[in-house]
């Protein structure tokens, strides 16, 4: 089987490893680097369990090839917190009680940052709008909404 | 899923090379489709060719002319995102928008969405409205056509072998011009469209007459239906002009029943949406640009 | 929040952070496809593509021969399973139906149904080979709905089945009704020919699945001693340890089974698909075997729970329900077990009412065998009833809540099953969506409508056990054995913290494997907070008891010369000596060792619960479709320990209501084959879909429990689709008897596409 070299930064970190093309970012992410923070739940684009923010945007870690990475720059939930620091956005979802299972919590983070990194103010329609790509099962998005509402708050008396 | 080779060229002159050698060969633009059709053994490769590389097919800008020349590669989120697009061409960013959801509008491009040629694409019936072209490209040359010419049946597109699609053209809208995409979908996101309608008109300068009106429908047929109005011309854009639009909609829709919506529901889609639709294009034509 | 009579807690009632959640947030938390064993290797299930068929051969010599293939199992490899019924908690299983579903033997009776599995180095080689087993099928005519299957000429699915009837005795003509049962009091007919006015109608739900986002996976390692180890996510280790147990004829105790965190369930991870078949591959291939299932095999080859049809005749009379007869037919899937009994046992609890005839039928049909889901057999049940008690109000032109309110059981009134009622919430819960701000506030404007409903759930006991360490600094370990699926470890935390008279930051709760704590049934019917609350009083007390016995050891006192109160013992002969919980702590190892407490227990008393609803809607007429404008949700908890993960499981239950009353079905074609099997088909709803869910907690505590507990997640599930559909029908004039109430029905039915 051939094998394709790719060089990366992976959490800030430069990172290279070896993968089949037909292996999948989410795959590769979870088998071969042992960072199994992403999460699968459809493996076709449909849930954003595998959501990474991939050159400053939001994807499915599921519908990226890992050989296509080559060069990029990958943040996964894993370089979210620094240490015990927790992002804000992390924090909150604590707070709030915003994860019940939590296995789709992941994803939303993620989410939930690439929309905040753009937007810090966004109101809680846009907020549902972005996070429509992302299912969560149990806790009927309620408290999510308003944990990223409170990140949010939380994220501007920091820069203040 | 099957072992594949993958290529990313820089250029097109590249991608020539690795074409006609007896392969199966597949073109991957944002990927959010055909990666999960190899996944799910819906389509098979030897090579998959990753078209991100090349800077000509990623990349959109207005041309001299106020074309928007948009690469058939470039991910839908940079295209509506643009401040330039949204003013000019809000219609296209109706459907941009709608594709997926954030995470696949980060990487699905208009080029892959036109080349799966699904009858429910939302990309399709927007730029017919609108009036866009494809170029498509091969090694002997390039070659330009409606995008209403591209589809041939579900899941088939006027590509011939080692043919690509490169780019997607859309002209300068005319003035007091309003364009206007909408579908359906039983949830509000993520969802593939019951029925869909795009709607182009165009005011005379100084009433409400329609100087011309283009209507393009999609999920109603084996491809997008593009509805003859050449009789609405001349019309006032009044209510009564509007429900016509709608009648020869629904007249038009040649809709199946399938798993995702049903014959009756969608015929009635089709009138719905398009009178909709021609409300917000006629809206948006009276706005000042 | 409405609270009745609820003495004052330090613990119970806030809001900390839950114990497991910086893990959760963080991406730390191990799930069921996480663990990663050292040398593991990756195994696939094949499955039949048909619904109906049986099985001539299977042929998996060119799969063995498939590069990298480390081994194959199919049904063969398992030990004849026994024809008996094992409780597992939230149902009962027959062992040999359930070694069946595992991997068929004889037929196959769904698509989607395993077959045999490979294990090989990669998880794509591992696909590729199974694609190589070649099985030859007899394919047969399936059925697929349970008016079909009922028909006396309808294929059988098995041609030795007869119906079990009442009192044990079964049909003389084989059948695929399995079951057939009814509850009597008073006389129905009567009733109904005396009532003021009589509705009839008959309903038709869906089959809908859990929707959890963690498929099922499970890492199996048969040692070289013979010992198996099974990592996975499930709603009870112990359950899959005493199944694994049955199916592969191996003592309990060789088999260790390490809970992982769970990615949801509701009821749809009690049973076991995968772990026997990995740990078969890991005997075979001499490695770890990691076995997945991807989403389409999850809604294919999983337990989702029954489509049904339900007649109901209702007859109200002096403005209050008199007298119901009602028929209920649920597809049970492949093998028996619908929750029928359940719909039938909580249909009509919200009621006080004397005449009563329900007839129900467990039916078997060409469909995954059910499992449990969220309230099991209630949603549908009272999407009949409460849509019934509606048009009954509204034509009598009384308030639905208010009829809902004149018929209203409470402590006394017998259920169906005879059984009276303890102290229950329901009158409470009625009474507090009367005065709701929402309620009493107007809706207003075209193609908008209300709808009320309510729902009850009976909230499980059964067993738990649990032990509590003292370290010497104070701190306490808390061992328990239920799967927190939604934030237990924190309620149960909170209940030993309350107990103790300590912060709750002092508890670290774990959920131990199945070799370190003693059984523990499965996290279902709502039991965990209410039931493992009680083995943590328990174990609490017992810890207490302790260490008053080593402060009377230091004193020189007897135990009974020794109080404890707000973390401090206190000698009763001498009032200067007194020991916070922490000093005392620290005496562990010089008044006889370390300090521990424990409980075992059964636990009796869970308490239902009621619920009401209240939604209003707009509906497009031009498309169909149905917008959530505002809900809200009125649940009895007896006592909220933790508020906010009490108001997260009605919320969800709520949203998962909405997804199965608007858009969520099995769909099938006619070779019982399933067209929507994906995310992006199967429209459960997204964020975008719904409204915030304002969750109105009610407390009348439970008499049952010693913090007044009752169960939360179940109840909340059941309102939604009849609230729904009751105010669908108040914005369109309309009456829905089928759900979902996608826009394709609402078009097709309100104008017939017009």
């Amino acid at each position: 089987m051939t094998r394709t070299h790719v060089e990366t930064r992976l959490n800030g970190v430069e990172r290279d490893f070896l993968c089949e093309p037909r292996q999948s970012l989410l795959e590769v992410l979870r088998d071969e680097l042992g960072l199994t923070g992403t999460k699968e739940g459809c493996n076709n684009g449909n849930c954003g369990a595998c959501s990474v923010i991939l050159d400053g945007r939001i994807v499915n870690s599921c519908c990226v090839l890992a050989v296509e990475i080559e060069g990029q720059d990958l943040q996964t939930i894993e370089g979210v917190a620094h240490g015990d620091q927790l992002h804000p956005l992390q924090s909150a979802f604590l707070d709030e009680a915003a994860l019940q299972c939590g296995i789709c919590t992941p994803g939303f983070i993620m989410a939930s940052k690439a929309l905040l990194d753009r937007e810090p103010d966004a109101d809680e329609a846009r907020i549902r709008h972005w996070l429509a790509g992302n299912l969560c099962r149990c806790t009927g998005y309620d408290k999510i909404v308003r944990a990223v509402r409170r990140a949010e708050t939380a994220m501007e008396e920091m820069n203040a | 899923m099957e072992a594949f080779d993958y290529v990313a060229p820089r250029t097109l002159d590249e991608v020539y090379g690795h074409l006609n050698n007896g392969k199966r060969t597949l073109f991957m633009a944002g990927g959010t489709d055909v990666i999960v059709q190899l996944r799910e053994g819906r389509r098979e490769c030897d090579l998959l060719i990753d078209l991100k590389r090349i800077e000509q097919l990623t990349s959109y800008a207005f041309d001299s002319e106020g074309t928007l020349v948009i690469g058939a590669a470039a991910p839908l989120a940079r295209i509506y995102e643009d401040v330039d697009v949204r003013r000019r061409l809000p219609g296209l960013v109706d459907a941009a928008s709608l594709i997926g959801g954030i995470q696949i509008q980060s990487r699905a491009s208009l080029g892959g969405n036109l080349c799966n040629a699904s009858p429910a694409a939302d990309s399709s019936p927007a730029l017919i409205a609108l009036g866009a072209t494809l170029v498509i490209a091969s090694v002997s040359g390039r070659r330009e056509i409606p995008v209403e010419e591209f589809f041939l049946g579900p899941g088939r597109n006027a590509l011939e072998p080692g043919e690509l699609l490169v780019e997607v053209r859309i002209p300068a809208q005319p003035p007091r011009s309003g364009t206007r995409y909408l579908r359906f979908i039983p949830r509000n996101e993520m969802d593939i469209a019951v029925a869909s309608a795009g709607v182009r008109v165009q005011l005379a300068p100084d009433s409400d007459t329609l100087e011309s009106v283009r209507i393009a429908l999609g999920a109603v047929g084996p491809t997008v239906k593009v509805v003859d109005v050449t009789s609405l011309a001349g019309r006032t854009a009044d209510s009564a002009t509007i429900e016509e639009a709608g009648r020869l909609a629904a007249e038009v829709a040649t809709p199946i029943d399938d798993m995702r919506g049903s014959i009756i529901q969608r015929r009635k889609l089709a009138r719905v949406l398009t009178i909709r639709a021609m409300e917000g294009a006629i809206e948006r034509a009276k706005e000042i640009r | 929040m409405t609270t009745i009579e609820r003495p004052a807690y330090k613990v119970i009632g806030s809001r900390p952070v839950r114990p497991d959640g910086v893990e959760k947030v963080t991406g730390k938390a191990q799930y069921a496809a996480d663990p990663r064993p050292q040398g593991v290797v990756f195994g696939k299930i094949l499955r039949s593509p048909h619904a109906h068929a049986r099985i001539v051969s299977i042929d998996t010599s060119e799969a063995e021969r498939h590069p990298g293939v480390l081994g194959i199992v199919t049904a063969a490899d398992f030990p004849q399973a026994e024809d008996k019924v094992q409780d597992l908690g939230e149902g009962a299983v027959n062992l040999r139906e359930l070694s069946d579903n595992i991997l068929a033997s004889e037929k196959v009776l769904y698509r989607g149904h395993a077959i045999a599995a490979v294990a090989a180095a990669s998880p794509h080689e591992a696909e590729a080979a199974a694609q190589k087993i070649r099985v030859e099928y007899e394919v047969l005519t399936p059925v697929t709905n349970v008016l079909d299957a009922m028909r006396e000429d309808a294929p059988l699915l098995n041609e030795t089945r007869h119906t079990k009837m009442m009192g044990g005795q079964h049909s003389e003509r084989p059948s695929n009704i399995a079951a057939y049962n009814q509850f009597k009091a008073g006389d129905a007919d009567a009733g109904l020919a005396e009532s003021d006015l009589v509705v009839e109608r008959e309903f038709t739900t869906s089959m809908v699945h859990q929707g959890y986002i963690e498929p099922q996976s499970s890492t199996a390692s048969w040692n070289a001693d013979g010992t198996i180890t099974i990592w996975t996510s499930t709603q009870g280790a112990f359950v899959v340890r005493a199944q694994v147990a049955e199916v592969l004829r191996i003592p309990v105790a060789r088999i260790k089974v390490i809970p992982m965190e769970i990615g949801g369930g509701f009821g749809g991870k009690i049973p076991i698909y995968l772990d026997p078949v990995a740990a078969l591959l890991s005997k075979k291939s001499g490695r770890p075997v990691k076995l997945s299932m991807n989403r389409t095999e999850v809604f294919e080859g999983t337990g989702p729970t029954s489509g049904t049809v339900i007649s109901v005749k209702a007859g109200a009379k002096d403005g209050k329900l008199h007298a119901v007869q009602a028929t209920l037919r649920y597809e049970a899937g492949a093998y028996p077990g619908s929750p029928v009994g359940a719909g039938a046992m909580t249909m009509l609890a919200p009621y006080d009412l004397e005449h009563v005839e329900i007839h129900t039928f467990d039916v078997v049909v060409n469909k995954p065998k059910t499992s449990a889901y969220r309230a099991p057999g209630s949603p549908a049940a009272a999407f009949a009833m409460e849509s019934v008690v509606d048009e009954l109000a509204r034509t009598l032109k009384i308030d639905p809540l208010q009829f809902r309110l004149n018929s209203a059981s409470k402590e006394g009134t017998k259920q169906v099953t005879g059984v009276p009622f303890a102290r229950i919430g329901n009158e409470e819960v009625l009474n507090t969506a009367m005065t709701h701000p929402h309620y009493t506030a107007p809706i207003e404007g075209p193609y908008r409508g209300r709808g009320v409903a309510s729902g009850y759930w009976f909230n499980g006991g059964m067993q738990s056990s649990v032990v509590v360490a003292v370290n010497p600094d104070g701190t306490v370990n808390l061992v328990e054995g239920s799967t927190d699926i939604g934030g237990t470890r924190a309620s149960l935390a909170m209940q030993l913290a309350e107990t103790l008279s300590i912060p709750y930051d002092a508890i670290r709760p774990i959920v131990a494997d199945t070799d370190s704590i003693g059984h523990n049934d499965v996290t279902g019917g709502s039991r965990t907070t209410v039931a493992s609350g009680m083995a943590v009083y328990q174990a609490g007390q017992d810890v207490i008891r302790e260490m008053s016995s080593r402060a009377a050891r230091l004193w020189s006192v007897t135990p009974e010369d020794v109080s404890y109160e707000d973390g401090v013992f206190h000698c009763l002969k001498d009032s200067t000596k007194e020991l916070t919980f922490k000093e005392l702590a620290a005496q562990g190892a010089r008044t006889g060792g370390p300090i521990a407490g424990r409980a075992s227990l059964v636990a009796r008393g869970a308490g239902g619960a009621f619920g009401t609803h209240i939604v209003d809607v707009e509906v497009d007429p031009g498309t169909g479709k149905t917008t959530i404008l505002r809900y809200t949700a009125v649940q009895d908890v007896g006592t909220a320990i933790h508020p906010s993960y009490v108001e997260g499981q009605i919320q969800g239950g709520v949203v998962q209501g909405i997804g199965w009353a608007l858009n969520e079905e099995f769909v099938y074609d006619e070779n019982g084959r399933m067209l929507n099997s994906s995310f992006l088909d199967y429209r459960m709803p997204t964020a975008l879909d719904v409204p915030l869910i304002d969750a109105v907690i009610v407390e009348v505590p439970n008499p049952g429990h010693p913090y007044g507990v009752r169960g939360v997640g179940e109840v909340p599930i059941v309102p939604p689709l009849a609230a729904i559909a009751n105010a669908v029908a108040d914005a369109t004039g309309h009456r829905f008897t089928q759900l979902p109430l996608s826009p394709r029905r609402l078009i097709e039915e309100l104008d017939g596409g017009d």
